[in-house]
């Protein structure tokens, strides 16, 4: 690169020297030698700062360390990332051409195809990726310490999750803004397709399963917090009165609006929470609020509910984007110190949040702060028919996963500033650490990590609830950590109404993936469907509505419920489940991404995305191995199904056996389903780079952009 | 700054789909009203029902 980078100067150089000979040409070029030594200076700062930071990270050991250490590490990395290996990327192996119409242009309708600025893309493209996976999956994986999920989240990001976004957003742009599942299709074959689909609605069930509980562990036995969140339900309906009615499309208004309606409920959920005669009105136990959040996502899928769903999806976006960015702010502001080791001894598996050994169940748990297979589904969405040049993909791809890794390393360490003990209180299911809080306070102090149940009652008086123990699923781990900061950079004020404040985030965010996420899969499944029996694909035929709605939510409500019943908290099976249906869809992703690389021969690079491949499938590979196989009821399915058989009768022994199984034969599936599109793949690559098939690409023809003057 | 904060305004405006009623109001000769709107939202509604939401 500095290479070619040099040849460049020279030849400028010699040009330049040709042309003009006067003293104020030399000058020019003396200071453009001096300009490039500067980039040259400023890039060796931030590497060496970067590596500094880094090596104090992974190596410092015996008393706490900054967090400003990881954020200064994240940054560099990342911006060493982008401007040195994302370029390699586009230039050599992509071979980004900035003269080549993309889709937006080309099949430009106003509507679907838009030529628009790359920053409003980068915007939407990070809106449309960022969900709640970066911030829990962190906060679970903490339990190792900080320093193995901060290692894979920013290695995985640079080397894997950006490079996979990257690169399908390119293969996309050019073959017209083609899905994953048509790209499998047309580029490896029809059992790809299949695979990619059967995948993503497996995805989207157990995440919808798992997110939902999430929300119900948050909110259960907490007025406050559900006062708040159900609140936001006629705060919706009033934004998109007004909306419609009132301000038509005035949007950011009514948005802005919305949210202050929002902090209005966070305080008055106070008042609810201190009112004992209303506090017991908004005071459920878990299988209520499942019960409602399932008949809600019902809801939501089958009736018209534009006047709720539309308001909200701003509503949250606006919280969103706006909380991402203070959570930032904060942390910098307030530099906390990471209470959590560096690493745990629950690297051998036996820890309380979730059970595994840190290979590979880290990095199956943290996912999509690292890598994630859903965002090459937003990647070869959306996003490719905005794209306004061919050569802004590498911002929007690269740069917009690299920004959601950071929202992962701020999870990292909103958990990690938490006392040990206080975050494994916390994260603990009851069946893991013991039954009542007593028992839980002498397992946890017993590892090494003191707790006391007046330390945890305290904390809970602060933050307005009852009781934080058993509070798994990490929303309510995280919402500690950032209404600690928050409270922090306020000189310690105000800690129950920050934590609350998360709280709503969270689960205004993660309603709004739930509902969002029914509908995408109700009409996936009509879409499927329609190909039985054409009627059931008729997206506006009330009775395929009704029928797609029960068999999405009840297939993500089986799970929601299998979790709530679940003594061990149900994340434990839930969430390494979701990870590796996740990490085997980004598997595909690269798979489909690997295959264009050799096919529009540039088998040489094949290393850029068939390493990261490599990794993921040693990493889900080893863990669907462990999460059917493995002799620990604690973590393999079948080892649990056989310990509750050996155990006694209980009303529900069969449901719970059925559960096991049903978990291993998903798993089973899928690892056999992604090892078929793994072996096409490898066929078709063998083929092309021996020799026997042509490598031919099925790109869009090439169109020169009309708006050459704009790149020039 | 003032190239920020415009910058800023024009993403939030996007995001928030005010660009996208504007662009429908050019495209269908339309002038904002209650019913212009409420196309748009069917519109919008029918497009974004199908897009996923990642994790």
């Amino acid at each position: 690169m500095l290479l070619n980078g040099a040849m460049l100067a020279g030849l400028a150089c010699t040009i330049s020297l040709l042309k003009h000979h006067s003293q104020l040409e030399t000058d020019i070029e003396r200071g453009n030698r001096m300009s490039k030594l500067v980039r040259i200076l400023v890039w060796i700062v931030v590497a060496v700062a970067g590596a500094l930071s880094l090596a104090t990270v992974a190596l410092h050991r015996g008393e706490a360390i900054s967090a400003m250490w990881l954020v200064v590490a994240a940054l560099c990395t990342y911006a060493v990332g982008y401007r040195f290996y994302s370029k390699f990327i586009a230039a050599k192996v992509l071979t980004l051409d900035a003269m080549r119409a993309t889709p937006a242009e080309r099949l430009e309708n106003g509507r679907d195809f838009i030529r628009t600025n790359k920053w409003v893309v980068f915007g939407h493209h990070f809106a449309a990726i960022a969900g709640p996976g970066p911030l829990v999956g962190p906060v679970l994986a903490a339990q190792f310490g900080y320093l193995p999920g901060t290692l894979w989240i920013l290695a995985g990001a640079v080397f894997g999750g950006c490079v996979q976004d990257f690169v399908i957003l390119l293969c996309s742009v050019r073959r017209d803004g083609k899905s994953l599942g048509q790209m499998a299709r047309d580029e490896i074959s029809k059992t790809a397709g299949i695979v990619a689909f059967v995948a993503v609605i497996s995805i989207m069930v157990i995440l919808l399963a798992v997110v939902a509980l999430v929300v119900v562990n948050a909110l259960k036995d907490s007025p406050w917090g559900t006062f708040t969140i159900g609140m936001t339900i006629p705060i919706a309906l009033l934004m998109g009165v007004y909306l419609r009615y009132v301000r038509p499309g005035k949007v950011l208004e009514a948005s802005i609006a919305g949210f202050l309606l929002v902090m209005a409920a966070i305080f008055g959920g106070q008042w609810v929470s201190q009112t004992p005669n209303v506090a017991h009105l908004f005071t459920f136990a878990g299988p209520t609020l499942a019960l409602l959040i399932i008949t809600y996502g019902f809801a939501a899928s089958a009736v018209p509910v534009w006047l709720l769903l539309a308001p909200r999806d701003y509503l949250s976006t606006f919280v969103k984007l706006g909380t991402i960015a203070i959570l930032v702010i904060g942390v910098i502001a307030v530099r906390p110190t990471l209470q959590m080791p560096a690493i745990t001894r629950f690297i051998d598996g036996s820890g309380p949040v979730f059970a595994g050994s840190l290979f590979p169940f880290a990095f199956i748990t943290i996912a999509c702060g690292a890598i994630s297979g859903f965002h090459s589904l937003i990647s070869s969405g959306t996003t490719p028919k905005l794209i306004a040049r061919e050569t802004q993909t590498r911002m929007v791809g690269y740069g917009a996963m690299a920004a959601e890794s950071l929202v992962g390393i701020m999870a990292i360490i909103a958990a990690c500033t938490l006392q040990p003990g206080t975050y494994l209180a916390v994260n603990s299911g009851a069946g893991m650490v013991g039954q009542t809080p007593q028992a839980a306070v002498v397992t946890i102090t017993d590892w090494g990590f003191p707790v006391t149940s007046d330390q945890m009652d305290t904390l809970a008086k602060n933050v307005g609830e009852k009781t934080l123990f058993f509070r798994t699923g990490g929303a309510p781990a995280f919402a500690l950590g950032m209404a600690k900061i928050f409270s922090d950079s306020l000189g310690g004020k105000a800690m129950a109404i920050w934590y609350h404040f998360a709280i709503m985030f969270e689960a205004l965010f993660i309603l709004t993936v739930l509902d969002a996420g029914t509908r995408v899969g109700r009409f996936m499944l009509q879409d499927a469907l329609g190909h039985i029996w054409k009627p059931l694909g008729r997206t506006s035929w009330y009775p395929s509505i009704l029928v797609t709605s029960a068999l999405m939510v009840g297939g993500w409500g089986y799970f929601l419920w299998q979790g709530i019943r679940d003594p061990l908290g149900g994340i434990n099976s839930l969430w390494p489940l979701f990870g590796i249906c996740n990490q085997l869809l980004a598997a595909v992703a690269l798979c489909v991404a690997t295959t264009i690389i050799v096919r529009m021969g540039k088998a040489r690079y094949i290393w850029v995305t068939l390493v990261p491949l490599c990794w993921l499938l040693a990493v889900t590979f080893t863990a669907s191995w462990h999460k059917i196989f493995n002799p620990n009821p604690l973590i393999g399915f079948l080892a649990h199904a056989r310990q509750l058989a050996a155990g006694p009768v209980t009303a529900d022994l069969g449901h719970r056996l059925f559960n096991d199984r049903l978990d291993v034969a998903i798993t089973g599936i899928l690892v056999m389903l992604v090892t078929v599109v793994v072996i096409e793949s490898a066929l078709q690559w063998a083929s092309v780079i021996s020799g026997r098939q042509q490598a031919v690409t099925r790109e869009a023809p090439f169109v020169h952009t009309r708006y050459a003057e704009e790149t020039a | 700054m003032k190239t920020f904060f415009e910058l800023m305004l024009a993403t939030l405006r996007e995001i928030f789909d005010e660009n996208a009623y504007q662009r429908f109001l050019f495209r269908t000769s339309s002038v904002p009203s209650v019913e212009s709107y409420g196309r748009f939202v069917q519109e919008r509604d029918a497009a974004m029902a199908k897009r996923p939401r990642c994790c």
